[in-house]
């Protein structure tokens, strides 16, 4: 590009503002970590990261109904994204709530204060007596809350790159910060990042493949290239096929799952809690926008691979989670059996499909943050129970604490009532109305089945006699309390009231480029 | 498609090439300094721990570096490019060496540049 | 025999006393809220509570009762109430309304009246129990969702209910869940349940893509209309008797009825005698409208119901379970209302007749059962009973009323019910109709003899129990209960049969009951044939148990087909093989394929590639690289895939 027919874009930075308020108060965190005196740090953090998102929240709420494309069509800040970011900044603040928890009971909080030190090694027992903490958590949370923030608003595929990489880069390293179980905790960061690595090179040669095929990286621009049918398709559906393959990791979709269970289980529950939710959201944003902005016109030739996966993914997550004897790890395959429900939505490409996976993804997201947030409550000596065993009889023990986790089981089993049917019933008679039935009927069996293993905790949890030297459920903080709460009543009011907010998604809808 | 696969063939046989060759033409003569991780000079200090890793130290010296490098990096077009851009340029290139700034001082306060 | 509700169904709109009609469920789920949320702090006047709101809910009902005789008949009889929208997705369109009719209201004063008399008894029955007043707030939660399932206005709410009524009954099955068996029958039940479910949700899915709606009236003017394919209408009839089967323990679902009896007594009566395992019966009567264009289903209806009817006569004899005799009774008589239902129009009312009647009762028989059992400390073996009218006479009286309406002794309520079924089964016509009709009429012996074994071996003979045991009445707070049920039980048969009143009644809800101008044998004789029959099982049983002492254990080496009966004729072997083992299988068989199939591939390639164990020893490094193996492989398959169809179109 010459420099003659250079010229500069401009920048509607109000329209922004749910993405430079994260950003702003990660940098203001990482001032806060440099000059605060170590007494009031954790406190600092907690605020300003709470005030980042609140604001955040606050903007998306102001901006509600405009849209504008921004930075030479770069962003596009319109219905389906602000809902998306309103949704990340609410999954945000609980996250960082259930993050900010240092109440006795949690034992120093659920972080290392030195990530780097070798397990088992002399460094770091010194590290853990000297009681310090890592406060760049909440830095850390925030820079990747402005990736994900960007992630679904990014309008050209180099934009979804950079945020893609800014969102993932801080959960490689929040991955490995558990204080507990430290060995499983930087294995778990390593994998994530390696495999990370892997798909992000996927995604760099499909955006390559495109770019060679419609002469530009904006979404708008490929779909009009498709629509024309000019150049050579091969390239447009490789390009596509790659680019699918990067998003499709970061969602968890079959065959890109693998890394879930064992990065969610390996890293701090709080941030397990954070990446189930929030990263999810992130992610199905982008992909809906690619598919449904520039691959929407291109009608069936992908929808069969489309089609495969989604089935693939409902099947693996429904079907392994019945086997496994870890509750991070059955939620870790829940959360791709999930995965697979929403991406029916996205096969629909219809209004009611954009709108009710954005549905799916709001009540999925809130009801997964409280589920790990009641998995912290539990524990053991030497940190959290998660071996499923450990849950027997907790439900005489601590019927509230069971009680809760129960009613997010059944929310997430999809049981009428709870925000869960509502969120899949919207994906279902969309993927219904959008000619995909067969996948439809694939969903309800597999749903039927995932049924089974949760109800198999609740089972156990109420039913089983309970264990002599079971383990200890603290009284949570105020934190982890609030962040429970707003749970069980979203997942409570979402179910029976479903209807404002679903209007709200009715109206959000379509994307503009 | 044809230039792509020819250029497939290329690159993946280019590399083929490299390693094949070097190992059969090169003389194979380990002394210490070939087997260091980096062989750049710097002896990596302190010791790595029972051979199994390097200390964080030595990479926080490459994350600087690579911290500064990439702002000259940006620097330079936007120097090439001032006229054109005028004052957005300016507060935008403001905007983030402030943010780079910020780093230095984070570094700086939590001891990074503290050498032994 | 044509459909004769061709009218399109149209419901009025609530007005007057008939907007009363949400706190008919609203006042048990309030209750259920205090009492299960309230803690301990509810424990003293917990029980007060939990039967107020049912009593509560049984006035409203009255009430609207005697308002809705008042109306002209028709469509004025069928009231809509609009509470909120619930599903307002774009395309798709479900409110959240009740629906006051003819059938509904029948239900509802039957769940709230019996319903109401079950929850006085309980507070004598379950005094001791430290946990009563869960016990009250779950009852409270049961009769909440029994009554959104029969005043439901459309089958997604329909579900909710039912959804419900499972969901308490898995609870109160399962009440006293330190017993392992209890747990174990509560888990059964929900899983055999979960298999019915699944029908009646794909019936509902099914309807949807069929009519675009899934109200009531959408559905039935949609069916009636004609447009639908009879396939597809027989796919939705069929998916609906699945539904039906999970829910009212009907072949081949019916196993989880028997062990469901772990639940305290007052349970059993309530919910898995009188009230929700007729939820199926509603379903099909309710869904007349899909029925009449689908013969075929219609037909399967039937013979579910028959062949129900023997296997519960027949396995209710080879049990020395007071309880589970009772059970397998109950599922027999479902199946003398499916059998009912099935016949179609003009017999739905006659189900209903049956409906009602049993479950006066069959609740009557239940609380009298529990009553025998508290008064010889939970003994529930009758062969530990005998002789019990001297000391317990009340409850022996009571329950002879049940006992006596249930095989359908004149002038008893079943008498009037049964030999209506009887009679509907021979008028049918045709091969079918002989063959129902000589079913219903050998069901009818056989149920006078295990009933009339039950008698003789509780209440005559010689006392068997232990010496430790000392038989003694209940208290008046369980006996008046008893009581009313068994006037009910007495009389109810002969009021709704008067002049057809219950027939015509019915008539908007499921059209009107069928005029025949002859019968294949004249109503006098074949009541006269029934009886017989009725006299010989009791004859039969009295020849067989009656003339000699009951041995206190059971005889051990019985043959071959008393032990399949005693094996609850190999239901539970059935389930397994069909729905157990092969899901077990499958997740055995991945979990295999993982451990071994995908890792030992990799793990084989690596160390094979590497040649040094020492690359593989920390297993994690091989895990990395089989997920990274795996991804390539789904990209590979994914842009060949791509391509390829992109080729080939």
């Amino acid at each position: 590009m010459a420099a003659a027919d250079f010229t500069a874009p401009s920048i509607a930075y109000g329209a922004l503002m749910p993405v430079l308020i994260p950003a702003g108060a990660a940098i203001v965190g990482v001032l806060v970590d440099a000059f605060a005196p170590s007494t009031i740090r954790w406190r600092a953090q907690v605020v300003v990261a709470l005030a980042g998102l609140a604001g955040a929240l606050v903007a998306c709420g102001i901006l509600a109904g405009e849209h504008h494309v921004t930075a030479d069509t770069a962003i596009s800040v319109d219905g389906p994204a602000l809902f998306l970011q309103g949704t990340i900044a609410v999954l945000g603040i609980a996250s960082v709530l259930l993050v900010a928890d240092r109440s006795p009971g949690m034992d120093g909080g659920a972080f290392v204060a030195s990530a780097a030190t070798t397990p088992g090694s002399a460094d770091e027992r010194a590290s853990i007596r000297s009681g310090r903490i890592q406060t760049e958590v909440f830095p850390l949370m925030m820079f990747a809350v402005t990736g994900m923030m960007l992630f679904p608003a990014s309008n050209d595929l180099l934009l979804l790159f950079v945020a893609l990489e800014v969102l993932s880069l801080p959960l490689y390293l929040l991955c490995g910060l558990a204080r507990r179980r430290r060995l499983l905790s930087q294995e778990a960061a390593v994998k994530y990042f390696l495999l990370g690595a892997f798909a992000s090179a996927f995604f760099l040669y499909g955006l390559a493949l495109l770019y060679g095929y419609a002469g530009t990286v904006s979404l708008g621009g490929i779909h009009d290239a498709a629509v024309s049918g000019q150049h050579n398709d091969t390239l447009l559906f490789l390009g596509l096929a790659l680019l699918a393959v990067g998003l499709l990791f970061k969602v968890g979709a079959a065959p890109f799952h693998s890394w879930i269970p064992d990065v969610y289980q390996g890293a701090p529950t709080p941030i397990t809690a954070f990446m189930a939710s929030a990263t999810k959201v992130a992610g199905f944003g982008a992909l809906l926008r690619v598919f449904y902005v520039s691959f929407g016109g291109l009608g069936w030739e992908w929808r069969p691979v489309a089609w495969g996966i989604a089935i693939m993914t409902m099947i693996v997550g429904s079907i392994f989670a019945i086997t496994q004897t870890d509750v991070k790890r059955m939620l870790a395959y829940s959360s791709i059996a999930h995965a697979g429900f929403i991406l029916i939505g996205i096969i629909a490409l219809n209004k009611s499909g954009l709108s009710g996976s954005m549905f799916y993804l709001l009540t999925y997201g809130i009801t997964t943050v409280g589920a790990f947030g009641v998995l912290t409550l539990v524990r053991d000596p030497d940190g959290e129970a998660t071996h499923l065993s450990r849950w027997a009889g907790l439900g005489r023990r601590s019927p509230l604490v069971a009680g809760v986790f129960a009613l997010f089981l059944l929310a997430l089993a999809g049981i009428p009532l709870t925000s869960g049917f509502t969120g899949k019933f919207a994906v279902f008679s969309a993927g219904v109305s959008g000619g995909a039935t067969p996948l439809v009927i694939v969903g309800v069996i597999t749903s039927a089945m995932a049924a089974f293993f949760y109800v198999r905790v609740i089972v156990l949890m109420f039913f089983a006699d309970p264990l002599e030297d079971g383990p200890v459920v603290v009284i949570p903080g105020g934190a982890t309390s609030s962040a429970i709460a707003i749970s069980v009543a979203v997942t409570v009011v979402l179910g029976v009231f479903p209807q404002p907010l679903l209007n709200l998604a009715n109206h959000a809808v379509p994307f503009y480029h | 498609m044809i230039p792509i696969l020819i250029l497939s063939i290329f690159s993946g046989g280019f590399a083929i090439f490299s390693i094949v060759a070097g190992s059969l033409s090169g003389p194979k003569r380990f002394n210490r300094a070939k087997l260091e991780s980096y062989e750049c000079g710097i002896e990596p200090a302190p010791q790595a721990f029972r051979g199994h890793r390097l200390p964080v130290k030595y990479y926080l010296t490459a994350m600087l570096f690579i911290v500064f490098d990439i702002e000259i990096v940006f620097l330079y077009p936007w120097a090439v490019a001032f006229n054109k851009l005028g004052m957005f340029g300016l507060v935008e290139m403001i905007l983030f060496i402030a943010t780079v700034f910020v780093v230095y001082a984070y570094v700086w306060r939590r001891g990074g540049l503290e050498w032994d | 025999m044509t459909s004769t509700t061709t009218a399109a169904v149209q419901y009025a709109h609530a007005t007057g006393v008939f907007k009363l009609t949400f706190l008919l469920i609203l006042l048990p789920a309030i209750g259920a809220a205090v009492l299960l949320l309230g803690g301990k702090r509810t424990n003293a006047w917990g029980h007060l509570l939990g039967c107020a709101m049912p009593i509560g809910s049984f006035v409203i009902a009255v009430i609207e009762f005697f308002a809705l005789i008042g109306r002209d008949g028709g469509e004025n009889r069928q009231l809509d109430q609009h509470l909120f929208s619930w599903v307002p997705v774009a395309g798709f369109h479900v409110d959240a309304n009740v629906l006051l009719d003819p059938l509904s209201i029948c239900f509802v004063l039957l769940i709230t009246g019996v319903g109401s008399l079950i929850h006085i008894y309980s507070i004598g029955y379950m005094e001791h129990d430290p946990d009563r007043r869960r016990f009250f707030g779950q009852l409270n939660l049961f009769v909440a969702a029994m009554l959104l399932l029969v005043l439901a206005d459309n089958y997604l709410v329909l579900y909710v209910g039912w959804e419900g009524v499972g969901l308490a009954s898995y609870l109160l099955i399962g009440f006293w869940h330190h017993k392992p068996s209890a747990a174990v029958a509560a888990k059964k039940a929900f899983l055999v349940n979960r298999v019915g479910d699944l029908g009646l949700s794909f019936a509902v899915m099914l309807m949807f893509t069929t009519f675009g709606t899934v109200a009531f009236d959408g559905v039935f003017n949609g069916a009636s209309s004609g447009h639908a394919r009879t396939g597809t209408m027989t796919a939705i009839g069929l998916l609906l008797l699945l539904g039906a089967c999970g829910k009212s323990a009907q072949a081949p679902l019916q196993s989880w009825l028997l062990d469901a009896m772990e639940g305290p007594t007052p349970v059993s009566a309530l919910i898995h005698a009188a009230t929700m395992v007729t939820a199926g019966v509603y379903l099909v009567a309710r869904s007349g409208a899909i029925y009449d264009v689908a013969p075929h289903a219609r037909l399967l209806v039937e013979i579910v119901g028959g062949v129900t009817l023997v296997m519960g006569a027949i396995i209710g004899c080879a049990y020395d379970d007071i309880k589970k005799v009772l059970a397998a009774s109950t599922m027999s008589q479902i199946g003398y209302m499916m059998l009912a239902v099935g016949f179609g129009p003009g017999a739905y009312a006659i189900g209903i007749l049956h409906l009602l009647t049993h479950g006066f009762f069959k609740a009557n028989m239940f609380l009298g059962a529990g009553s025998v059992m508290h008064g010889n400390n939970d003994e529930v073996n009758m062969r530990r009973y005998g002789g019990l009218r001297h000391v317990m006479p009340v409850t022996f009286m009571t329950f002879a009323f049940g006992y006596l309406a249930i095989i359908g002794m004149i002038p008893f309520s079943g008498f009037f019910s049964k030999d209506k079924i009887i009679e509907v089964a021979l008028d049918h016509g045709g091969a079918s109709g002989w063959i129902f009709g000589i079913v219903a009429i050998a069901g009818a012996g056989m149920t006078a003899f295990y009933m009339t074994r039950l008698m003789l071996m509780t209440f005559f003979g010689n006392k068997r129990w232990p010496r430790d045991v000392h038989p003694h009445e209940s208290p008046k707070v369980m006996l008046v209960p008893m009581a009313i049920l068994a006037a009910g039980s007495l009389v109810l048969g002969y009021l709704l049969i008067l002049g057809g009143s219950l027939q015509h009644f019915l008539t908007p809800s499921v059209g009107p009951s069928l005029e025949v101008g002859a019968h294949t044998i004249s109503p006098v004789v074949l009541s006269i044939i029934t009886l017989a029959v009725v006299a010989g099982g009791v004859g039969a049983a009295w020849w067989i148990i009656g003339r000699k002492p009951v041995a206190a254990e059971q005889a051990p080496n019985v043959r071959p087909y008393a032990h399949a009966t005693r094996r609850s004729l190999t239901g539970d072997a059935v389930n397994e093989a069909v729905f157990m083992r092969p899901g077990q299988y499958l997740t055995r068989a991945l979990v295999y394929f993982d451990n071994r199939g995908v890792d030992g591939i990799v793990n084989g390639f690596a160390a094979g590639v590497g040649g040094t164990s020492a690359r593989i020893r920390r297993v994690q490094t091989g895990f990395v690289r089989s997920y990274a193996l795996s991804m390539l492989g789904g990209a590979l398959a994914i842009g060949t895939t791509v391509v390829l169809l992109r080729v080939g179109s």
